[in-house]
Protein backbone atom coordinates (compact mmCIF):
# COMPACT_ATOMS: atom_id res chain seq x y z
CA UNK A 1 0.00 0.00 0.00
CA UNK A 2 2.34 2.32 1.09
CA UNK A 3 5.11 1.45 -1.71
CA UNK A 4 2.31 2.29 -4.02
CA UNK A 5 1.08 5.29 -2.33
CA UNK A 6 5.03 7.09 -1.96
CA UNK A 7 8.32 7.36 -3.95
CA UNK A 8 10.59 4.05 -3.47
CA UNK A 9 13.31 4.43 -1.94
CA UNK A 10 17.01 3.17 -3.79
CA UNK A 11 17.85 1.98 -0.45
CA UNK A 12 21.20 0.15 -1.93
CA UNK A 13 21.89 3.51 -3.92
CA UNK A 14 21.48 5.41 -0.28
CA UNK A 15 23.42 3.20 1.28
CA UNK A 16 26.22 4.05 -0.92
CA UNK A 17 26.49 7.72 -0.13
CA UNK A 18 27.29 6.45 4.06
CA UNK A 19 30.67 5.35 3.96
CA UNK A 20 30.67 3.53 7.26
CA UNK A 21 28.16 1.63 6.12
CA UNK A 22 30.27 -0.75 4.10
CA UNK A 23 32.52 -1.47 7.30
CA UNK A 24 33.31 -4.99 8.35
CA UNK A 25 32.81 -5.96 12.36
CA UNK A 26 34.34 -9.12 13.32
CA UNK A 27 35.05 -10.51 9.74
CA UNK A 28 30.78 -9.39 9.13
CA UNK A 29 29.44 -6.62 7.26
CA UNK A 30 28.31 -3.93 9.96
CA UNK A 31 24.50 -3.90 10.62
CA UNK A 32 23.70 -0.54 12.32
CA UNK A 33 20.53 -0.55 14.16
CA UNK A 34 21.25 1.89 16.64
CA UNK A 35 20.10 4.67 14.88
CA UNK A 36 18.06 6.05 18.16
CA UNK A 37 21.29 6.53 20.33
CA UNK A 38 23.26 8.14 16.79
CA UNK A 39 22.77 8.39 13.33
CA UNK A 40 25.57 7.63 10.78
CA UNK A 41 26.67 10.24 8.59
CA UNK A 42 26.78 10.82 4.79
CA UNK A 43 29.63 12.03 2.56
CA UNK A 44 28.25 15.23 1.83
CA UNK A 45 28.53 16.34 5.74
CA UNK A 46 31.67 14.80 6.44
CA UNK A 47 32.51 16.78 3.34
CA UNK A 48 30.70 19.69 4.34
CA UNK A 49 33.00 20.14 6.96
CA UNK A 50 36.31 19.13 5.77
CA UNK A 51 35.63 22.24 3.32
CA UNK A 52 34.64 24.84 5.90
CA UNK A 53 37.84 23.70 7.75
CA UNK A 54 39.67 23.38 4.51
CA UNK A 55 38.67 26.98 2.95
CA UNK A 56 36.08 28.50 4.85
CA UNK A 57 37.09 28.44 8.42
CA UNK A 58 37.00 31.47 10.80
CA UNK A 59 35.35 33.40 13.08
CA UNK A 60 31.52 34.24 12.87
CA UNK A 61 30.29 38.22 13.73
CA UNK A 62 33.37 39.23 14.49
CA UNK A 63 35.86 40.20 11.23
CA UNK A 64 35.49 42.61 8.00
CA UNK A 65 37.72 40.15 6.21
CA UNK A 66 36.93 37.64 3.57
CA UNK A 67 36.88 34.42 5.39
CA UNK A 68 34.44 35.70 8.75
CA UNK A 69 32.56 36.98 5.89
CA UNK A 70 32.18 33.51 4.61
CA UNK A 71 31.84 31.77 7.74
CA UNK A 72 29.34 33.95 9.20
CA UNK A 73 27.00 34.00 6.16
CA UNK A 74 27.11 30.28 5.76
CA UNK A 75 26.47 30.16 9.58
CA UNK A 76 23.18 32.13 9.01
CA UNK A 77 22.52 30.18 5.90
CA UNK A 78 22.40 27.29 8.70
CA UNK A 79 19.72 28.67 10.55
CA UNK A 80 17.43 29.60 7.67
CA UNK A 81 17.90 26.23 6.65
CA UNK A 82 17.11 25.10 10.28
CA UNK A 83 13.65 27.62 10.19
CA UNK A 84 12.78 25.83 6.81
CA UNK A 85 13.07 22.07 8.13
CA UNK A 86 10.67 22.87 10.89
CA UNK A 87 8.58 25.45 9.30
CA UNK A 88 9.36 27.87 11.62
CA UNK A 89 7.76 31.73 10.88
CA UNK A 90 11.29 32.99 10.95
CA UNK A 91 14.75 32.17 11.25
CA UNK A 92 15.07 34.53 14.55
CA UNK A 93 13.06 31.43 16.34
CA UNK A 94 16.18 29.33 16.02
CA UNK A 95 19.08 28.98 18.53
CA UNK A 96 21.55 26.77 17.85
CA UNK A 97 22.53 24.48 20.81
CA UNK A 98 25.03 21.47 21.38
CA UNK A 99 22.04 19.69 21.02
CA UNK A 100 18.55 18.13 22.69
CA UNK A 101 19.49 18.38 26.28
CA UNK A 102 21.04 21.96 25.74
CA UNK A 103 18.36 23.19 24.14
CA UNK A 104 15.88 22.23 27.05
CA UNK A 105 18.10 23.28 29.62
CA UNK A 106 17.86 26.72 28.11
CA UNK A 107 14.32 26.65 28.39
CA UNK A 108 14.50 25.86 31.95
CA UNK A 109 17.26 28.18 32.61
CA UNK A 110 16.34 31.02 31.06
CA UNK A 111 12.21 30.69 30.25
CA UNK A 112 11.92 28.49 33.83
CA UNK A 113 13.66 31.06 35.80
CA UNK A 114 11.97 34.10 35.05
CA UNK A 115 8.51 32.82 34.78
CA UNK A 116 7.95 30.20 37.43
CA UNK A 117 6.57 30.84 41.08
CA UNK A 118 6.54 28.56 44.13
CA UNK A 119 3.87 25.92 44.03
CA UNK A 120 4.07 25.92 40.05
CA UNK A 121 3.71 22.82 38.42
CA UNK A 122 5.30 21.11 35.45
CA UNK A 123 3.97 18.21 33.33
CA UNK A 124 5.78 15.57 31.62
CA UNK A 125 5.20 12.66 30.76
CA UNK A 126 6.08 8.67 31.91
CA UNK A 127 8.27 7.92 28.58
CA UNK A 128 10.87 10.71 28.32
CA UNK A 129 14.40 10.45 28.48
CA UNK A 130 16.51 12.08 31.06
CA UNK A 131 17.24 15.10 29.54
CA UNK A 132 13.66 15.90 29.58
CA UNK A 133 12.96 14.57 33.38
CA UNK A 134 16.16 16.08 35.24
CA UNK A 135 16.40 19.71 33.58
CA UNK A 136 12.88 19.92 35.43
CA UNK A 137 13.74 18.26 38.64
CA UNK A 138 16.24 21.11 38.65
CA UNK A 139 14.48 23.81 38.05
CA UNK A 140 11.98 22.63 40.34
CA UNK A 141 13.87 22.52 43.24
CA UNK A 142 15.44 25.94 42.10
CA UNK A 143 12.19 27.73 42.22
CA UNK A 144 10.03 25.37 45.06
CA UNK A 145 8.05 23.88 41.74
CA UNK A 146 7.07 20.70 40.91
CA UNK A 147 7.28 18.04 38.41
CA UNK A 148 4.22 15.28 37.53
CA UNK A 149 4.20 13.31 34.98
CA UNK A 150 1.64 11.86 33.16
CA UNK A 151 2.11 7.59 33.50
CA UNK A 152 2.19 5.46 30.22
CA UNK A 153 -0.06 2.70 29.66
CA UNK A 154 1.19 -0.98 29.31
CA UNK A 155 1.48 -1.01 25.68
CA UNK A 156 3.79 2.62 26.60
CA UNK A 157 0.96 4.92 25.27
CA UNK A 158 0.20 8.29 27.18
CA UNK A 159 -2.67 7.83 29.12
CA UNK A 160 -4.59 10.75 28.04
CA UNK A 161 -7.62 10.88 31.04
CA UNK A 162 -4.55 10.96 33.67
CA UNK A 163 -3.10 13.48 31.37
CA UNK A 164 -6.45 15.85 31.63
CA UNK A 165 -6.81 15.42 35.11
CA UNK A 166 -2.85 16.55 35.87
CA UNK A 167 -3.35 19.33 33.90
CA UNK A 168 -4.62 22.07 36.01
CA UNK A 169 -4.54 25.59 36.63
CA UNK A 170 -1.00 25.12 38.56
CA UNK A 171 0.68 24.15 35.16
CA UNK A 172 2.49 26.46 33.71
CA UNK A 173 4.38 23.92 31.27
CA UNK A 174 4.07 20.56 29.05
CA UNK A 175 7.18 19.14 28.15
CA UNK A 176 6.56 15.86 26.08
CA UNK A 177 8.34 13.79 23.55
CA UNK A 178 7.18 13.77 20.13
CA UNK A 179 8.21 10.25 19.52
CA UNK A 180 9.71 7.91 22.53
CA UNK A 181 13.57 7.12 22.48
CA UNK A 182 12.88 3.82 24.61
CA UNK A 183 9.53 2.64 22.75
CA UNK A 184 9.11 3.96 19.47
CA UNK A 185 5.62 5.47 20.92
CA UNK A 186 4.95 8.30 18.26
CA UNK A 187 2.67 10.93 20.74
CA UNK A 188 -0.16 12.92 19.91
CA UNK A 189 1.46 15.60 20.66
CA UNK A 190 -0.51 18.66 18.40
CA UNK A 191 -3.87 17.64 20.46
CA UNK A 192 -1.91 17.85 23.44
CA UNK A 193 -0.43 20.81 22.37
CA UNK A 194 -3.85 22.17 21.87
CA UNK A 195 -5.32 20.96 25.29
CA UNK A 196 -2.38 22.72 26.94
CA UNK A 197 -2.32 26.06 25.25
CA UNK A 198 -6.56 26.23 26.24
CA UNK A 199 -5.45 26.47 29.78
CA UNK A 200 -2.76 29.12 29.19
CA UNK A 201 0.41 26.28 29.38
CA UNK A 202 3.46 26.59 27.82
CA UNK A 203 4.60 23.42 25.87
CA UNK A 204 7.55 22.04 24.82
CA UNK A 205 8.38 19.21 22.53
CA UNK A 206 11.46 17.08 22.51
CA UNK A 207 11.89 16.55 19.11
CA UNK A 208 15.19 14.65 19.55
CA UNK A 209 13.70 11.06 17.73
CA UNK A 210 10.73 12.64 15.72
CA UNK A 211 13.07 15.24 13.90
CA UNK A 212 14.96 12.26 12.11
CA UNK A 213 12.36 10.12 11.66
CA UNK A 214 8.98 12.23 10.74
CA UNK A 215 8.45 15.58 8.72
CA UNK A 216 8.26 18.32 11.70
CA UNK A 217 6.18 21.20 11.16
CA UNK A 218 6.40 23.80 14.38
CA UNK A 219 4.07 26.00 13.55
CA UNK A 220 1.20 23.09 12.52
CA UNK A 221 2.59 21.18 15.90
CA UNK A 222 1.72 24.88 17.63
CA UNK A 223 4.17 23.87 20.39
CA UNK A 224 6.16 27.24 21.89
CA UNK A 225 9.65 24.90 21.91
CA UNK A 226 10.72 22.47 20.15
CA UNK A 227 14.40 20.50 20.75
CA UNK A 228 16.04 18.53 18.21
CA UNK A 229 19.80 16.94 17.81
CA UNK A 230 22.04 17.25 15.07
CA UNK A 231 24.00 13.87 15.12
CA UNK A 232 20.80 11.86 15.39
CA UNK A 233 19.76 13.69 11.74
CA UNK A 234 22.82 12.29 10.32
CA UNK A 235 24.58 15.91 11.04
CA UNK A 236 27.58 15.60 13.22
CA UNK A 237 27.65 15.39 16.89
CA UNK A 238 28.02 18.82 19.52
CA UNK A 239 25.08 20.71 17.44
CA UNK A 240 21.48 21.20 17.46
CA UNK A 241 19.12 23.77 18.32
CA UNK A 242 15.99 25.16 20.08
CA UNK A 243 12.80 26.41 17.86
CA UNK A 244 11.21 29.12 20.65
CA UNK A 245 8.23 30.79 19.44
CA UNK A 246 10.24 34.70 19.12
CA UNK A 247 7.07 36.47 21.53
CA UNK A 248 8.63 34.04 24.13
CA UNK A 249 12.31 34.10 23.40
CA UNK A 250 12.48 38.33 23.38
CA UNK A 251 11.05 38.25 26.98
CA UNK A 252 13.73 35.87 27.88
CA UNK A 253 16.68 36.50 30.11
CA UNK A 254 20.01 35.75 29.14
CA UNK A 255 21.07 32.08 30.78
CA UNK A 256 25.00 32.07 29.89
CA UNK A 257 27.14 34.87 29.54
CA UNK A 258 29.81 35.98 26.98
CA UNK A 259 30.63 37.33 23.55
CA UNK A 260 28.67 37.76 20.61
CA UNK A 261 25.12 37.49 23.27
CA UNK A 262 25.69 41.26 24.08
CA UNK A 263 24.92 44.21 22.78
CA UNK A 264 27.36 46.88 25.26
CA UNK A 265 29.38 46.32 27.61
CA UNK A 266 31.01 48.55 30.59
CA UNK A 267 32.55 47.02 33.59
CA UNK A 268 29.46 48.00 35.44
CA UNK A 269 26.58 46.27 33.28
CA UNK A 270 25.79 45.31 29.95
CA UNK A 271 23.26 45.12 27.75
CA UNK A 272 21.81 41.51 25.00
CA UNK A 273 21.21 41.14 21.53
CA UNK A 274 17.86 40.11 20.37
CA UNK A 275 17.25 36.41 20.50
CA UNK A 276 18.82 34.67 19.05
CA UNK A 277 22.37 36.09 19.31
CA UNK A 278 21.41 36.42 23.10
CA UNK A 279 21.07 33.07 23.65
CA UNK A 280 24.19 31.76 22.08
CA UNK A 281 27.07 32.89 24.20
CA UNK A 282 30.82 32.73 23.40
CA UNK A 283 32.04 31.14 19.74
CA UNK A 284 29.17 28.32 18.47
CA UNK A 285 30.31 25.08 16.72
CA UNK A 286 30.34 26.74 13.55
CA UNK A 287 31.97 23.51 11.60
CA UNK A 288 29.11 21.59 12.68
CA UNK A 289 26.14 23.98 12.15
CA UNK A 290 27.23 23.59 8.63
CA UNK A 291 27.41 20.20 8.84
CA UNK A 292 23.96 20.21 10.30
CA UNK A 293 22.61 22.09 7.32
CA UNK A 294 24.11 19.67 4.77
CA UNK A 295 22.56 17.07 6.78
CA UNK A 296 18.97 18.84 6.35
CA UNK A 297 19.71 19.16 2.77
CA UNK A 298 20.72 15.58 2.46
CA UNK A 299 17.66 14.22 4.37
CA UNK A 300 15.07 16.42 2.19
CA UNK A 301 16.85 15.14 -1.35
CA UNK A 302 15.94 11.89 -0.03
CA UNK A 303 12.12 12.89 1.01
CA UNK A 304 11.11 12.83 4.47
CA UNK A 305 7.84 11.54 3.70
CA UNK A 306 9.56 9.02 1.47
CA UNK A 307 11.99 7.81 4.84
CA UNK A 308 8.66 7.99 7.13
CA UNK A 309 6.91 5.23 4.68
CA UNK A 310 10.10 3.74 4.61
CA UNK A 311 10.23 3.29 8.31
CA UNK A 312 7.05 2.07 8.75
CA UNK A 313 7.62 -0.74 6.59
CA UNK A 314 11.27 -1.69 8.55
CA UNK A 315 9.19 -1.60 11.56
CA UNK A 316 6.30 -3.53 10.88
CA UNK A 317 8.88 -6.06 9.39
CA UNK A 318 11.04 -6.54 11.98
CA UNK A 319 8.00 -6.48 14.39
CA UNK A 320 6.62 -9.30 12.69
CA UNK A 321 10.06 -11.74 12.55
CA UNK A 322 10.60 -10.41 16.34
CA UNK A 323 7.48 -12.11 17.44
CA UNK A 324 8.12 -15.43 15.58
CA UNK A 325 10.65 -15.91 17.75
CA UNK A 326 9.74 -17.81 20.55
CA UNK A 327 10.24 -16.13 24.51
CA UNK A 328 10.72 -12.60 23.46
CA UNK A 329 8.50 -10.23 24.85
CA UNK A 330 8.33 -7.17 22.91
CA UNK A 331 7.86 -3.86 25.25
CA UNK A 332 6.00 -0.81 23.69
CA UNK A 333 3.40 -1.68 21.77
CA UNK A 334 1.26 1.30 21.02
CA UNK A 335 -0.86 1.83 18.13
CA UNK A 336 1.46 4.72 16.52
CA UNK A 337 4.81 3.53 16.60
CA UNK A 338 7.92 4.84 14.67
CA UNK A 339 11.48 3.66 14.04
CA UNK A 340 12.28 1.88 17.51
CA UNK A 341 11.57 -1.92 18.41
CA UNK A 342 12.35 -2.44 22.44
CA UNK A 343 12.24 -6.24 23.85
CA UNK A 344 13.55 -8.97 26.02
CA UNK A 345 14.70 -12.13 25.61
CA UNK A 346 13.35 -14.88 27.95
CA UNK A 347 16.45 -15.44 30.19
CA UNK A 348 18.91 -13.71 28.32
CA UNK A 349 20.04 -10.71 29.83
CA UNK A 350 19.67 -7.77 27.08
CA UNK A 351 23.70 -7.50 27.39
CA UNK A 352 24.45 -10.94 26.69
CA UNK A 353 21.62 -10.59 23.69
CA UNK A 354 24.27 -7.36 22.64
CA UNK A 355 27.32 -9.19 22.39
CA UNK A 356 25.88 -12.12 20.44
CA UNK A 357 24.67 -9.70 18.31
CA UNK A 358 27.95 -7.60 18.13
CA UNK A 359 29.75 -10.81 17.52
CA UNK A 360 27.31 -10.82 14.29
CA UNK A 361 28.31 -7.19 13.23
CA UNK A 362 25.29 -6.37 14.66
CA UNK A 363 25.35 -2.64 16.59
CA UNK A 364 21.71 -2.36 18.53
CA UNK A 365 21.67 -0.45 22.14
CA UNK A 366 20.83 -2.84 25.39
CA UNK A 367 20.41 -0.86 28.84
CA UNK A 368 18.00 1.56 29.95
CA UNK A 369 18.02 4.10 27.37
CA UNK A 370 18.47 6.77 29.15
CA UNK A 371 14.89 6.32 30.21
CA UNK A 372 14.86 4.56 33.84
CA UNK A 373 10.92 5.22 34.55
CA UNK A 374 10.21 3.39 31.42
CA UNK A 375 11.77 0.48 32.55
CA UNK A 376 10.69 0.59 35.76
CA UNK A 377 7.14 0.76 34.70
CA UNK A 378 7.46 -2.47 32.92
CA UNK A 379 9.43 -3.95 35.41
CA UNK A 380 12.57 -4.72 33.56
CA UNK A 381 16.38 -3.54 34.30
CA UNK A 382 17.54 -2.93 30.79
CA UNK A 383 16.08 -3.90 27.25
CA UNK A 384 17.48 -4.51 23.95
CA UNK A 385 16.37 -2.34 21.31
CA UNK A 386 16.77 -2.17 17.73
CA UNK A 387 16.14 1.19 16.25
CA UNK A 388 15.88 2.44 12.15
CA UNK A 389 16.78 4.42 9.74
CA UNK A 390 15.93 5.13 6.22
CA UNK A 391 19.36 2.49 4.93
CA UNK A 392 18.30 0.10 6.95
CA UNK A 393 17.22 -3.36 5.08
CA UNK A 394 15.38 -6.23 5.27
CA UNK A 395 18.21 -8.31 5.02
CA UNK A 396 19.73 -6.75 7.81
CA UNK A 397 16.92 -7.64 10.01
CA UNK A 398 16.91 -10.86 8.75
CA UNK A 399 20.16 -10.93 10.27
CA UNK A 400 19.21 -9.43 13.25
CA UNK A 401 16.36 -12.25 13.46
CA UNK A 402 19.11 -14.62 13.33
CA UNK A 403 20.92 -13.16 15.64
CA UNK A 404 18.56 -13.64 18.68
CA UNK A 405 17.21 -17.05 17.61
CA UNK A 406 21.59 -17.63 17.97
CA UNK A 407 21.15 -16.00 21.81
CA UNK A 408 18.37 -17.82 22.67
CA UNK A 409 20.03 -20.98 21.85
CA UNK A 410 23.21 -20.28 23.58
CA UNK A 411 21.91 -19.01 26.28
CA UNK A 412 19.58 -22.04 26.68
CA UNK B 1 40.24 -10.85 17.85
CA UNK B 2 38.53 -12.17 20.58
CA UNK B 3 35.37 -15.05 19.98
CA UNK B 4 32.52 -15.35 21.59
CA UNK B 5 32.88 -18.43 22.66
CA UNK B 6 36.32 -16.65 24.87
CA UNK B 7 34.03 -14.69 26.61
CA UNK B 8 30.73 -17.03 27.20
CA UNK B 9 32.93 -20.14 28.21
CA UNK B 10 30.54 -23.30 29.30
CA UNK B 11 31.56 -22.98 33.07
CA UNK B 12 29.87 -19.68 32.71
CA UNK B 13 27.08 -20.22 31.41
CA UNK B 14 26.41 -23.00 33.37
CA UNK B 15 26.55 -20.57 36.70
CA UNK B 16 24.26 -18.28 35.09
CA UNK B 17 22.07 -20.45 34.13
CA UNK B 18 22.24 -22.14 37.82
CA UNK B 19 24.24 -19.26 40.11
CA UNK B 20 25.39 -20.80 43.40
CA UNK B 21 24.83 -19.24 46.63
CA UNK B 22 21.63 -17.11 45.01
CA UNK B 23 19.88 -16.53 47.80
CA UNK B 24 19.06 -14.25 50.40
CA UNK B 25 20.34 -13.97 54.20
CA UNK B 26 18.99 -12.62 57.51
CA UNK B 27 19.13 -9.11 57.81
CA UNK B 28 21.86 -9.04 60.93
CA UNK B 29 24.20 -10.70 57.85
CA UNK B 30 26.60 -7.94 56.68
CA UNK B 31 25.34 -6.95 53.32
CA UNK B 32 25.92 -4.38 50.50
CA UNK B 33 24.16 -3.34 47.11
CA UNK B 34 26.34 -2.78 43.76
CA UNK B 35 24.56 -0.75 41.08
CA UNK B 36 25.84 -0.53 37.61
CA UNK B 37 24.48 2.41 36.53
CA UNK B 38 25.67 2.28 32.97
CA UNK B 39 22.92 -0.70 32.05
CA UNK B 40 20.89 -1.15 35.18
CA UNK B 41 22.93 -3.82 36.88
CA UNK B 42 22.02 -4.65 40.44
CA UNK B 43 22.89 -6.96 43.06
CA UNK B 44 22.73 -7.46 47.08
CA UNK B 45 26.00 -9.53 48.57
CA UNK B 46 25.29 -11.00 51.98
CA UNK B 47 28.30 -12.03 53.81
CA UNK B 48 28.44 -13.71 57.80
CA UNK B 49 31.86 -14.18 58.96
CA UNK B 50 33.24 -16.68 61.05
CA UNK B 51 35.70 -15.96 63.49
CA UNK B 52 38.01 -14.22 60.92
CA UNK B 53 37.02 -15.99 57.89
CA UNK B 54 34.21 -15.82 55.71
CA UNK B 55 32.23 -18.44 57.14
CA UNK B 56 28.85 -17.70 54.67
CA UNK B 57 28.30 -15.81 51.55
CA UNK B 58 25.14 -15.16 48.88
CA UNK B 59 23.84 -12.93 46.30
CA UNK B 60 20.73 -11.91 44.70
CA UNK B 61 20.26 -10.05 41.37
CA UNK B 62 19.47 -9.00 38.04
CA UNK B 63 22.86 -8.57 35.69
CA UNK B 64 24.09 -9.98 32.39
CA UNK B 65 25.32 -13.46 32.59
CA UNK B 66 28.55 -12.53 33.18
CA UNK B 67 28.06 -10.46 36.46
CA UNK B 68 25.85 -13.40 37.29
CA UNK B 69 28.09 -16.55 36.73
CA UNK B 70 31.17 -14.13 38.11
CA UNK B 71 29.12 -13.60 41.68
CA UNK B 72 28.56 -17.05 41.71
CA UNK B 73 32.09 -18.22 41.03
CA UNK B 74 33.04 -15.69 43.51
CA UNK B 75 30.83 -16.95 46.57
CA UNK B 76 32.50 -20.44 45.96
CA UNK B 77 35.73 -18.46 46.07
CA UNK B 78 35.79 -16.89 48.88
CA UNK B 79 34.36 -18.89 51.56
CA UNK B 80 36.62 -19.87 54.18
CA UNK B 81 38.74 -17.12 53.31
CA UNK B 82 39.98 -14.21 55.40
CA UNK B 83 38.96 -10.81 54.78
CA UNK B 84 42.59 -9.89 53.52
CA UNK B 85 42.69 -13.39 51.76
CA UNK B 86 39.61 -12.23 49.70
CA UNK B 87 40.71 -8.90 48.72
CA UNK B 88 43.79 -10.10 47.67
CA UNK B 89 41.65 -12.91 45.64
CA UNK B 90 40.26 -9.90 44.01
CA UNK B 91 43.10 -7.84 43.38
CA UNK B 92 44.55 -10.55 40.92
CA UNK B 93 40.76 -11.40 39.64
CA UNK B 94 40.73 -7.54 38.37
CA UNK B 95 44.00 -7.83 36.82
CA UNK B 96 42.66 -11.27 35.43
CA UNK B 97 39.52 -9.13 33.70
CA UNK B 98 41.68 -5.71 32.98
CA UNK B 99 44.30 -8.36 30.76
CA UNK B 100 47.23 -7.04 33.29
CA UNK B 101 47.88 -10.42 35.00
CA UNK B 102 51.37 -11.99 33.77
CA UNK B 103 51.08 -15.07 32.15
CA UNK B 104 51.18 -18.14 33.66
CA UNK B 105 49.76 -16.74 36.64
CA UNK B 106 45.90 -17.32 35.69
CA UNK B 107 45.97 -21.10 37.22
CA UNK B 108 46.14 -19.37 40.40
CA UNK B 109 42.94 -18.08 40.18
CA UNK B 110 41.25 -21.98 39.82
CA UNK B 111 37.96 -21.74 38.37
CA UNK B 112 38.06 -18.08 38.25
CA UNK B 113 40.53 -18.07 34.99
CA UNK B 114 37.01 -18.67 32.88
CA UNK B 115 36.68 -14.92 33.13
CA UNK B 116 39.91 -14.50 31.03
CA UNK B 117 37.89 -13.91 27.87
CA UNK B 118 37.01 -10.48 29.60
CA UNK B 119 39.95 -8.66 28.99
CA UNK B 120 39.00 -8.67 25.17
CA UNK B 121 35.90 -7.14 26.02
CA UNK B 122 36.70 -4.01 27.78
CA UNK B 123 33.28 -2.93 28.44
CA UNK B 124 32.63 -6.34 30.32
CA UNK B 125 34.88 -5.66 32.97
CA UNK B 126 32.38 -3.92 35.18
CA UNK B 127 29.94 -6.53 34.89
CA UNK B 128 32.41 -9.22 36.00
CA UNK B 129 33.65 -6.99 38.80
CA UNK B 130 30.42 -5.87 40.15
CA UNK B 131 29.96 -8.92 42.63
CA UNK B 132 33.79 -8.20 43.63
CA UNK B 133 33.19 -4.60 44.49
CA UNK B 134 30.06 -5.21 46.38
CA UNK B 135 31.49 -8.25 48.70
CA UNK B 136 34.45 -5.66 49.52
CA UNK B 137 31.62 -3.18 50.91
CA UNK B 138 29.88 -5.48 52.53
CA UNK B 139 33.54 -6.72 54.47
CA UNK B 140 33.87 -3.11 54.93
CA UNK B 141 30.89 -2.66 57.51
CA UNK B 142 27.94 -3.47 55.10
CA UNK B 143 24.60 -1.06 54.11
CA UNK B 144 26.29 -0.04 51.76
CA UNK B 145 24.67 1.35 48.21
CA UNK B 146 26.75 3.19 46.66
CA UNK B 147 27.48 3.01 42.68
CA UNK B 148 30.66 0.38 41.38
CA UNK B 149 33.25 1.99 40.67
CA UNK B 150 36.14 -0.26 39.55
CA UNK B 151 39.14 0.94 39.55
CA UNK B 152 39.90 0.63 36.01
Amino acid sequence: MTATATPVLDVERLREDFPILSLRVHGKPLVYLDNAATSQKPRSVIEAITRFYSAENANIHRGVYYLSDRATVAYEAARERVAGFLNAASPREIVFTRGTTEAINLVAQSWGRSELRAGDEILITGLEHHSNIVPWQLLAAQMGATVRAVPITDAGELDLDAFDRLLGERTRLLAVAHLSNALGTINPVRELVARAHALGVVTLVDGAQSAPHLPVDVQALGCDFFAFSGHKLFGPTGVGALYGRAALLERMPPWQGGGDMIETVSLERSTFAEPPARFEAGTPMIAEVIGLAAALDYVESVGRQAIAAWEEELLACATERVREIDGIRLIGTARQKASVLSFVVEGVHPHDVGAVLDDDGIAIRTGHHCAQPVMQHFGVPATARASFAFYNTRDEIDALARGLRRARTLFA
Amino acid sequence: MASLSELYQNVILEHNRSPRNYRAMDDDARHAEGHNPLCGDHLTVWVRMDGEVIGDVSFQGAGCAISKASASLMTGAVKGKTRQEAEALFQRFHKLVTGRLPAGESETLGKLAVFSGVSEFPVRVKCASLSWHTLKAALEGGQSDKPDHPSA
